[in-house]
Parts: C-alpha cells; structure tokens; sequence
C-alpha cells in the first residue's frame, strides 16, 4: 500500500514541471485559451468506486491541451472508470476533477458536453437509426426545446461525415454497418458536436488490426486538423505506442508511470503493471519502441 | 461474420474512406453537391412525414364520424351534420350530443395518450414489450377503484374516477421509488429494477383487488364492468375531469422526445451529450403516468394499444421520438375508435366493449407484427 501511494505521488511529480506552472492559472478559472501546455482535465487525489468497491484510490493526473493521451492497464484495473470519471460520467467519491480550471462536478450536464465529448466502449445505436440522424445528434448540446435544428447545424454534420469519410453511408443504419464504419459513425457523432475535447474508451474493440489501426488514423488526424486534446483508453500496447505522445500505465487503480511511450514502455514496466516477461525492441517502421512478448511457450 | 465479410466491408471502407481525403479539399463542387442532396433529402423527409402527419389527423375525422353515425341506431350523415351544427332537439341530435360524441371524444383522448404513453415506456425501459402499464398504474387504478366502492360505497363510474387516478398515480411513484432504490447507484432506476418493481407491484395489487371483490358483491358488481375497458356510458364529467391531466402528460411528453432521442443511445451517450439522465427518466415517467392513470381511471384497462401502436408508428417514423409520438398518438386514436365501432356493428343490436374488440384485433396484429419482422431492439 505505502508503495502504491509512493507511486502515485512519484508518477503526479513526474509531469511536474508543467503541473505547478500551470496551478496558477488553473486555479484563476478560466484558462487563457491558445496556452500550449495549459491543462485542460485535471484529476487530483481522485476516489471512484461501484456500489461498495472502491476502484481508484488517491489518483492524480493532468492532461494538457493538445496531446493525445492512452491510457494502459491490465483488465480491471480502472482505466474505463478513470475515463468516466473525467467525462463526468461518473461522480467521485472524493477528490476532484477540474475542466478548464473549473470544478466539472459544478458544471452542468450540458456546459460540460459543449467543451468535452466522450464515446463509451461499443454504444448501441437504436435499430432504424441511419448514420447521418446519429452524427445529427451531436449537435443535441447546442439546442434547445424551441430550436431544434438550424442550418449551422446541417454544415456541422455534413463536415463531420466528410471527415471520417461517412458521407456516402449517411443513409445507411448503424446497425447494417461494419464494426469499423460503425465506429466511425459515432466517432462522427462526437465530431459533430464540436469539442476539442475527446474522450474515447476503447475505440478498436472488437476491430480486426487492420481497423484499428484505421480509426487510430483517423482519431490522429482529427487531432492533427483541429489541435484536439484526445484521451483514450487502449488495449494494444504497439498501437498505444504509436498513436500517442503520452502514455498513462495504470494498475490496481493507480498510476504506475506516465510520459511518453519510449519512457514508459520498458520491460520491467511490463512486469510491474501486466505480470509480462516482454522484450522492448524498435518499432522498425516508426523507431519507437515495440513490444514483443514472451510468454511461457518461448522462455 | 463469414471469414469474407471483413475483408469485403474494409474494401468498402477504404473506398470511402481514404479516397475522400485528397478528393474533398481540391473538389468543393463534388463535396459541395453531397451537401445539397443530403439536405433535400432530409428536407423530403420532413415534407413525407409532414404528409403523413396530415393523413393520419384525415383518418381521425373519418373515424371519428364513423364512431358518431354508427351504432345500434345507425344516424345518416345528414342527421350527423345536423345535430352537429344546428341541433334542435330530434331524437337523432339527443343521441349524438349526450351519448355519440361524448365516447368518440373519450375515444380520441384515450387513443392519444396510449399511444404516447407506449411510446415512452418502450423508449425509456429500452424494451419493445413494454407497456403504459408496467409502472402497476393500471393495477393501482383498479384497486383505488374497488377500494373507494368498497369502502366508501360509490357506484357510478363518474365518482370513482378521482380514485382510480390517485391509485395510478401512488402506484406508479411506488414502482419508480422501489426501482430506483433496487438500482443502488442512487442514479435513478434502470429498466430492468423498474420492469421488477413494476410486475412485483402490479402483482401485489391485483392479489389486494381480488380480496375486496371477493369479500363485496358490490365492488365486484362495478369492478367487473369497469375493468373491462369501455368509452361508453361515461358521464360527459368523466372526460372534463381527467382532461388537464392528459393534457400536462402531452406536453411533459413532447419536451420528453429529443431527452429521449439522447437517451436511446445509452444513458452514458446522452449524459455526454449534455442530457440528464434521471430528469428525463422522471419526466418521461411522470408523462406515461398521467396520461396511462387518466385514461385507465376513465376507460378502465385498454390492452394492445400502448403495446402495438408504437410498433406501427416505429414503422413509419424510424426511431425519432419527435416524430414517433404524434403518430403514435394519432394511430391510437384511430385504433381505438376502429375498434369501438366494429364492437358496435358484430354484436348488434347489442355491443362489445371496446376493451375486448382491442384484445380481438390487437393480438392477431401483433402476432403478425413479430412474425413480419423481428421486434425492433430500442
């Protein structure tokens, strides 16, 4: 336990020197836009639980503006829950999470999905529903009971189903598609509602390779285009490696390590967090490191 | 899932999808023409389901004068018009103002608020069986009803309406707290606690009805004539008294559908984009209770149209609730006044209750509805 917490508070001094930089600002309220290294979320001393089970105990973290962030981790060890709890899905038992500087638990349900977007692990659209009414709803934080629909809204759509190339199959259902035109469908549906914000836990679920590696394209291009801050939780520690600038190591509800991917992913990193015998070697087609594991079969 | 298909649909998308990048910068024009088709297409859209909208209020008139001229005694359309605009007291006038109208109204009200009501709750529980009924409002109303006879030794429907309403009303926010206190994460209830609570409610209930219609003859008497489900020989006060009441449902109901639009993608979903989940859940919920507790305090239980019509309007509308509840309304209607002239005609001279012309027409529709096409998932 003592280790753990030592851990915790080692890996939230690691980006230290952006963190008390920013503390200043942060803490003003509104943070100056167009700031590079200006934290956009921030997580301190972050409690989250289920029901009786506390999953993240005492968590620390900051995501700065313009970064693509994944989050790693075994299986259950609160990378989802984490997620949540920076979408304000998930209410926390303490500590707390500020967007822009701001309390998100003060925040209402709808200021917060005009700055910040997320897309849960395989959401499932109603049968019937075709692409473009989908990506439409996107737009849901921007209007009211009395208007519903304008023609910003109409140029919004459209351009979010050009850019993940959707436009053709905007009148197809959600549920004809394949899983990887339907994960682009959605991730049409958090274009569309405009924020720079994005948080997507596990986009390339149940993807075969070569559609993962075709929605991280396009989650990178979206951040290449706008500038948009992204955090995502992934499973492919390779694709992780690559797709991110920073990577966040979880474990049993805590931060083992973060920074970027050549830093973090190291063989005793593997150990520690996964329990795998790994080797790192280069990536021969980025340079960055790539992880080749072992296993039983091959010791 | 055939070892093909992957490879087929990645073809498909990489048609779509990379091409479009180099294309869409360097041919605005290209780009520009998919804008303007898909904005008529959803402007011919909107014109379609506008038209329909409009074939559906003709067929409510049409219906709605088939449910004033027929009957055991058949009033030409003349007589019709005549006691409508300008009656002077004829036999024919007497029985459109104080019987006819008064139960095509009801009729029309009562169509209104299940079909709306259906609507809501399979949106809201996510479940495609479920019915107005399943927050135990029906089952509240009735024992309300036989209760206050019973107890208070009230007889005519008129009087026991107040009841039936206040039994649906406690039942349903009995269900609602109970699901919600079975979901323990203190975020209101989910559609599985709610759907428990309801049947565990509504069994509990009924097992309470039967008791006092066993003890009194009376009750029984009443109850078994109420809980048919008939619009005729109500009180003209019958309609007047639950009036507001469905009228608050309608409009609780219409500010309900872009929340539920949010909310059928998942309660995760609609909470990102800028929805809250319990309000809605309460509002949506507080909607189907006053319009099911109205109608079933005024008409008794009315099976299969809650059930059914939003099949049938789902058909039409797809899955936008903004369009999905007024046709689901206006199908009700339709349905239900349909169904209470045909009990007027296969009996006569004499009627079946429109209770049971529902149940005859409603489960047959049904069956064919599930074996057409697989019922939708919400």
């Amino acid at each position: 336990m003592t280790t753990t917490d030592t851990d915790v508070q080692s890996s939230s001094n690691g980006p230290a020197s952006t963190g008390p930089a920013n503390t200043g600002s942060a803490s003003t309220g509104s943070a100056s836009t167009g700031q590079r290294s200006e934290v956009r979320l921030r997580a301190s001393q972050l409690r989250l639980g289920y029901g009786d089970r506390l999953i993240v105990d005492g968590l620390d973290l900051d995501v700065v503006s313009g970064t693509v962030t994944a989050v790693i981790g075994p299986n259950g060890c609160g990378k989802s829950t984490l997620l949540r709890a920076l979408g304000r899905l998930l209410a926390p038992r303490g500590g707390s999470v500020l967007l822009d500087g701001e309390r998100i638990d003060k925040m209402s349900t709808r200021q917060v999905a005009r700055i910040l977007g997320v897309l849960p692990q395989t959401p499932q659209a109603p049968e019937g529903l075709t692409v473009a009414d989908l990506v439409a709803r996107g737009r849901h934080p921007h209007q009211t009971w009395y208007r519903q629909w304008s023609s910003a809204d109409e140029t919004i759509v459209a351009d979010a189903l050009r850019m993940t190339g959707m436009l053709e199959l905007a009148d197809r259902p959600v549920d004809e598609l394949s899983g990887g035109q339907r994960q682009r469908a959605w991730l049409s549906m958090a274009l569309a509602q405009g924020t720079d914000l994005l948080l997507l836990d596990e986009p390339t679920t149940y993807l075969d390779l070569a559609h993962q590696v075709d929605v991280l394209d396009l989650v990178r291009q979206l951040h290449a285009e706008a500038g948009r801050t992204v955090v995502m939780v992934l499973h492919d520690l390779n694709l992780a490696a690559r797709y991110a600038e920073q990577l966040v190591a979880m474990r049993d509800g805590h931060i083992v390590t973060q920074g970027p991917p050549d830093e973090v992913l190291t063989e005793d990193m593997l150990r520690e967090v996964f329990g795998l015998e790994a080797r790192i070697v280069p990536d021969p087609v980025s340079g960055g490191p790539l992880v080749v594991p072992i296993g039983a079969h091959f010791r | 899932m055939t070892p093909g298909t992957p490879a087929t649909t990645r073809s498909t998308q990489a048609g779509t999808g990379h091409p479009a990048q180099p294309t869409g910068p360097t041919d605005p024009g290209g780009v520009g023409t998919g804008g303007r088709d898909n904005r008529s297409a959803i402007a011919a859209r909107r014109r379609r389901r506008l038209i329909g909208l409009a074939a559906l209020l003709l067929a409510l008139v049409a219906a709605a004068v088939a449910s004033i001229a027929v009957g055991a005694k058949p009033i030409p359309l003349g007589a019709v018009w005549h006691a409508l605009a300008t009656p002077t007291g004829t036999a024919d006038d007497i029985v459109v103002r104080s019987l006819r109208i008064p139960r095509t109204l009801l009729g029309v009200v009562a169509g209104i608020a299940l079909g709306v009501a259906g609507s809501l709750m399979q949106g809201h529980t996510r479940n495609p069986l479920a019915d107005p009924g399943l927050l135990g409002v029906t089952q509240g109303a009735s024992f309300a009803a036989v209760l206050s006879i019973f107890a208070l030794g009230l007889t005519g429907v008129y009087s026991f309406v107040w009841f039936a309403f206040l039994g649906a009303m406690i039942a349903a926010v009995l269900v609602f707290l109970l699901g919600s206190a079975g979901s323990g994460g203190g975020g209101g209830p989910t559609p599985v606690t709610l759907a428990l609570a309801g049947a565990a409610m509504s069994a509990l209930l009924y097992a309470l009805t039967s008791v006092v219609v066993l003890l009194d003859q009376q009750s029984l008497e009443t109850y078994r004539f109420w809980q048919v489900g008939s619009i005729a020989g109500r009180d003209q006060g019958v309609l007047g008294q639950v009036l507001p009441f469905l009228v608050v449902g309608l409009v609780l109901a219409l500010v309900n559908a872009p929340g539920l639009n949010a909310l059928s993608l998942g309660e995760d979903v609609a909470r990102s984009l800028g929805q809250p989940v319990l309000r809605t859940r309460v509002i949506g919920l507080a909607a189907v209770t006053l319009l099911t507790g109205a109608s079933v305090a005024a008409c008794g239980p009315l099976a299969f149209v809650g059930l059914v019509v939003p099949h049938v309007a789902r058909a039409i509308t797809g899955p936008d609730y903004r369009w999905l509840l007024p046709y689901a309304g206006l199908i009700g209607a339709v349905l239900l006044l349909l169904a209470d002239v045909l009990g007027r005609v296969v009996a006569r001279p004499g009627e079946l209750q429109v209770g049971i012309m529902l149940a005859a027409i409603g489960a047959p529709f049904f069956i064919v509805l599930i074996r057409r096409k697989r019922l939708v998932r919400l």
